[in-house]
């Protein structure tokens, strides 16, 4: 027991002084897996960000039913309930028609259309009552269109705002919102992956550059693990080194951005919820990122120290001889 | 000490064997040196005997190991065991003189007390007293080659393997190569030399093996150099 743990510390010990000697290879090998990981870190943030935005556009989806004048607050409210019944229904809201008229004023006085405003105080309140419906998911909204095209709801309902232009412009962005979130999540995989590959490679460069210190070692003696080790632990610290430094870098980004300029939307990305989405879940990245950074590191290096701590070489092949023998 | 029966190494790439059917027996204690030219198969047998190749038939027994019973994950034990001192050094090169000689010392699990009262007592022997914090690439040659002795020594193995030390050295230094080789030797160690330098073998005056083109052609006590 004792033996191990000088052993351990012998090794770890080992590693943070290659990690020292060998500083401009740490140097090179810690700023691609900086590289690696922002991009990664940055691509998560992204894609939280634009889910958001989606999330957004997919809020504002929702299903308008206009209520004939003649029905009854009874069969209103039996429409309501069957609505709200509904799997995919999110919420039901209920406008009378005094609240439909004063959203209608208070939206034309923002957009200073006083010819809508005396047309409409002219006559009595033409806006119909209206069951707003929103959806869980916008690209199932066949479901309730279907239910809304029932007998039994049509009868009460003049129309829909579920319908020609408006059907085809929410299926449109129901669509094309449901692909972006696919793509920018396959880029973040991709981006995951390509960043392990380039992080594998470098380790393995580096090691490739000091096979024959491995050789050494393995024919002075040294126990697999004991040669192995210190090179683990070294690609351990280049990966918390790179993920403290990736965090920082970030940090630093969002901070001197929301100092520079106060931009609340770019574009298709929202910087500021990006900026909220990193400060909130700022731990998780910290732990996410060591973990991905050594736990790469780590792999990285067992997998390629391997091929240089074979034992010896050539020989009889028994097991093959063995088996002729049976 | 060592006995290898009828040993053969065939490589693939090459159509004579590189050993044939080679067989020596060294008494423990003795000092024998191996010679050879450039291809004649010296090296061939010292990796065999490192185990870091396996033949491809006969017998190998050193210090009473059967290499045919060795499993793989007891070979860093054997290595351990036997002290090997190679014509390139082969030492860390991130390591200082200290570390390397002291890396030998760890691999075997030895308590950081005893490889500080150790190291120095075997630097001194082999006369780089002053030299254990510099780094391999500050050595001369010589200096080097008697780190690489000084790290095989260190760990008082019952055999000494080396491979052609002298080869990358001047005539002075080579001598003071031979010279420790010979001190270890006085202490009980077994020694196997090889070389192709004349002058040494023919004043060492000790047992005298001649490999040529994989195989023994002669094998003398008190021999010459004679290719």
């Amino acid at each position: 027991m004792q033996r191990r743990l000088i052993t351990l510390s012998r090794v770890i010990q080992a590693g943070c002084i290659n990690f020292v000697r060998n500083i401009s290879l740490s140097i090179a090998a810690t700023a691609v897996m900086v590289v690696t990981l922002t991009i990664v870190l940055f691509s998560i943030i992204a894609n939280a960000t634009f889910n958001n935005t989606v999330q957004q556009i997919n809020d504002k989806i929702g299903i308008s039913v206009y209520l004939k004048d003649s029905v009854t607050e009874d069969q209103r409210n039996e429409l309501i309930g069957k609505f709200k019944g509904l799997s995919n229904v999110k919420s039901v809201e209920y406008i009378s028609k005094e609240e439909a008229l004063e959203d209608y004023r208070a939206e034309k006085k923002a957009e200073n259309e006083t010819d809508a405003l005396i047309a409409v105080a002219a006559v009595e309140n033409p806006l119909p009552e209206t069951i707003r419906i929103k959806p869980y998911d916008p690209l199932k909204i066949d479901d309730i269109r279907t239910v809304l095209e029932t007998e039994e709801v049509s009868k009460y309902t003049d129309k829909t705002s579920y319908s020609g232009d408006r059907k085809d412009a929410i299926d449109k962005i129901t669509k094309a919102t449901a692909f972006f979130r696919k793509a920018v999540f396959g880029g973040v995989v991709i981006f995951a992956i390509i960043s392990m590959l380039i992080i594998f490679n470098t380790i393995q460069m580096a090691i490739f550059n000091r096979r024959n210190e491995l050789t050494i070692m393995r024919l002075l003696g040294a126990k697999p693990w004991y040669i192995k080790g210190p090179f683990v632990v070294e690609t351990m610290i280049y990966g918390l080194v790179s993920a403290v430094i990736s965090l920082s870098l970030v940090n630093f980004l969002f901070a001197l951005q929301s100092q520079a300029f106060d931009a609340s939307s770019l574009g298709l990305l929202d910087i500021s919820y990006a900026n909220d989405y990193f400060a909130q879940n700022f731990w998780w990245f910290v732990l996410l990122q060591v973990v991905a950074g050594v736990s790469i590191g780590a792999i990285s290096a067992m997998i390629a120290t391997k091929r240089y701590l074979r034992v010896s070489q050539g020989g009889k092949k028994r097991k093959i001889r063995r088996l002729f023998k049976r | 000490m060592i006995l290898l029966d009828r040993v053969t190494k065939n490589y693939k790439k090459r159509k004579t064997p590189a050993l044939d059917r080679v067989s020596i027996h060294v008494e423990p204690k003795e000092f024998v040196i191996v010679v050879g030219q450039s291809g004649a198969g010296k090296s061939t047998l010292l990796k065999l005997l490192t185990r870091e190749e396996k033949p491809t038939s006969g017998k190998i027994i050193v210090g009473g190991i059967d290499y045919e019973r060795l499993k793989d994950r007891d070979v860093p034990a054997l290595r351990r065991r036997i002290g090997v001192v190679f014509q390139d050094f082969k030492l860390l090169p991130n390591k200082t003189v200290f570390e390397n000689v002291a890396f030998a010392r760890e691999i075997s699990g030895a308590s950081n007390r005893e490889i500080r009262y150790t190291v120095p007592k075997v630097l001194n022997i082999v006369g780089l007293k002053g030299k254990a914090s510099s780094y391999p690439r500050e050595l001369s040659g010589g200096e080097a080659q008697r780190v690489a002795i000084a790290r095989a020594i260190v760990r008082q193995p019952k055999i000494l393997i080396a491979d052609e030390p002298t080869g990358n050295l001047d005539p002075k230094h080579a001598w003071d190569v031979i010279a420790v080789l010979e001190k270890i030797n006085k202490y009980g160690t077994t020694v196997l030399l090889t070389t192709h330098n004349q002058e040494i073998v023919n004043r060492l005056k000790r047992r005298v093996i001649t490999i040529k083109d994989g195989r023994v052609i002669s094998d003398k006590a008190n021999g010459s150099y004679e290719l």
